[in-house]
């Protein structure tokens, strides 16, 4: 049967994704944040997950807004990334699992999220940059993935508490399956940020520092906010980080903390990483 | 017909990208996401007022558009990632940006950012199990 071995969080804002491009992990700015990716590499290598279910939201590559699901699975063989807008080359396709991932859709919508399905899912440097900062760069990608939009551009986008719930249906559903894989989930995003208007460059490090804490012991602390709460406190783009509550909800309650790492700014944003680990693995 | 009141509205210098910015702005978000494609990006360079036409971009959307007026446009209802794909091409930053929106320079910015952060190590020092280096 596959299980979850644990859940891994990272910022994914394009400029983690340009450093990277352009060697510049061990510059002045750059280093601490990077050096604090090694233990989440090393878990991650050691471990070896099969698969990656990778939570994250398109910035307008895949979907535009004529079309916004609320949550969306990727269910293909292939995945691949494109130009932004921004003249950069792609980077390598990534490989999927099809049967998997409807496996994981029939579970879902049995348990009444009623998931868009996608046979075909460009993805974009919300999905490719945390990828890249825990396994590298490379031509042939060393894990299978498997994308999971949550729409947090165009709002209503769903509450914490609904993301927190789309984990515990997650897990159900990865459990249930009757392959022999280890499957990792990814929470990406956030944390503070606000890119837009006359507030822009907000960045709330004590509260991002709490909201970590608690994510990993204590997570429905943070279901407790509405979005226009953590808006206010943490920025109109900080709203990402109840992606990270689909990652925990798929996690066992008690979970064992390998790993906390936290750094601000990264661009206008502050970054954090976490690693957790199921104790039955 | 009326717009519903959200409680987010009262946030300051914030444009909360919801039903009623999406729907004014449509015409010009889909202006936007068609740079994706560099051959959309290369016809805009080459006459922006035509290319502005041609997706029924008019008016105070129009004049903000020609004039790279990333503000007018983000309270017009721009969406700031589909802003992005118009300015970061043409050498402005979400950085750069966030300094315009505030009559500031990207360095001022950038120091703003950079501040947030003071005493952040000890921050983390005195919390429980973070990686410090």
């Amino acid at each position: 049967m596959a299980k979850i071995i644990g859940g891994v969080t990272s910022s994914h804002i394009p400029a983690v994704g340009n450093a990277i491009a352009n060697n510049l992990q061990q510059e002045p700015y750059w280093k601490r944040f990077f050096d604090g990716y090694k233990p989440a590499q090393d878990w991650l290598q050691k471990h070896k997950p099969d698969v990656a279910i990778i939570v994250y939201n398109d910035h307008g590559l895949n979907f535009f807004l004529d079309k916004v699901p609320t949550f969306a699975l990727g269910c293909a063989d292939t995945y691949d990334n494109a130009d932004e807008g921004w003249a950069l080359k792609p980077v390598s396709p990534f490989k999927g699992d099809a049967q998997f991932s409807w496996h994981l859709a029939e579970k879902l919508v049995e348990q009444e999220f009623d998931i868009c399905t996608c046979q075909e899912m460009k993805v974009d440097h919300g999905f490719v940059n945390p990828i890249r900062a825990l396994w590298g760069t490379h031509e042939v990608w060393p894990i299978t993935t498997i994308p999971l939009a949550v729409n947090v551009v165009q709002h209503p986008v769903p509450s914490a508490l609904r993301c927190y719930k789309l984990g515990q249906a997650l897990r159900k559903a990865v459990e249930s399956y009757s392959e022999d894989l280890k499957v990792v989930i990814l929470g990406t995003g956030g944390m503070s940020h606000q890119l837009q208007g006359e507030r822009a460059g907000l960045i709330d490090v004590d509260f991002d520092l709490e909201t970590m804490d608690r994510i990993a012991s204590d997570p429905e602390w943070f279901t407790q906010f509405s979005n226009s709460e953590i808006m206010r406190r943490t920025g109109t783009e900080g709203i990402e980080t109840i992606m990270w509550l689909v990652m925990r909800g798929a996690l066992q309650d008690n979970v064992k903390i390998v790993h906390k790492h936290y750094h601000a700014p990264i661009s206008n944003t502050g970054a954090g990483v976490l690693v957790l680990e199921n104790t039955f693995i | 017909m009326a717009w519903t009141k959200h409680d987010y509205e009262d946030i300051p210098g914030t444009y909360v990208f919801d039903g009623k910015h999406a729907h004014g702005s449509y015409a010009l978000n889909k202006l936007l996401f068609s740079f994706c494609e560099e051959a959309n990006r290369t016809e805009f360079d080459a006459d922006p007022a035509a290319y502005c036409d041609k997706f029924h971009v008019a008016g105070k959307y129009k004049d903000f558009v020609l004039k790279k007026d990333f503000l007018g446009m983000l309270r017009a209802g721009a969406n700031i990632y589909y802003m992005a794909k118009m300015a970061i091409p043409r050498g402005t930053s979400v950085q750069d940006a966030g300094a315009q929106f505030q009559g500031i320079t990207t360095k001022e910015f950038q120091a703003k950012l950079l501040a947030k952060a003071d005493g952040l190590v000890d921050k983390i020092k005195q919390r429980e199990g973070y990686w410090n280096g």
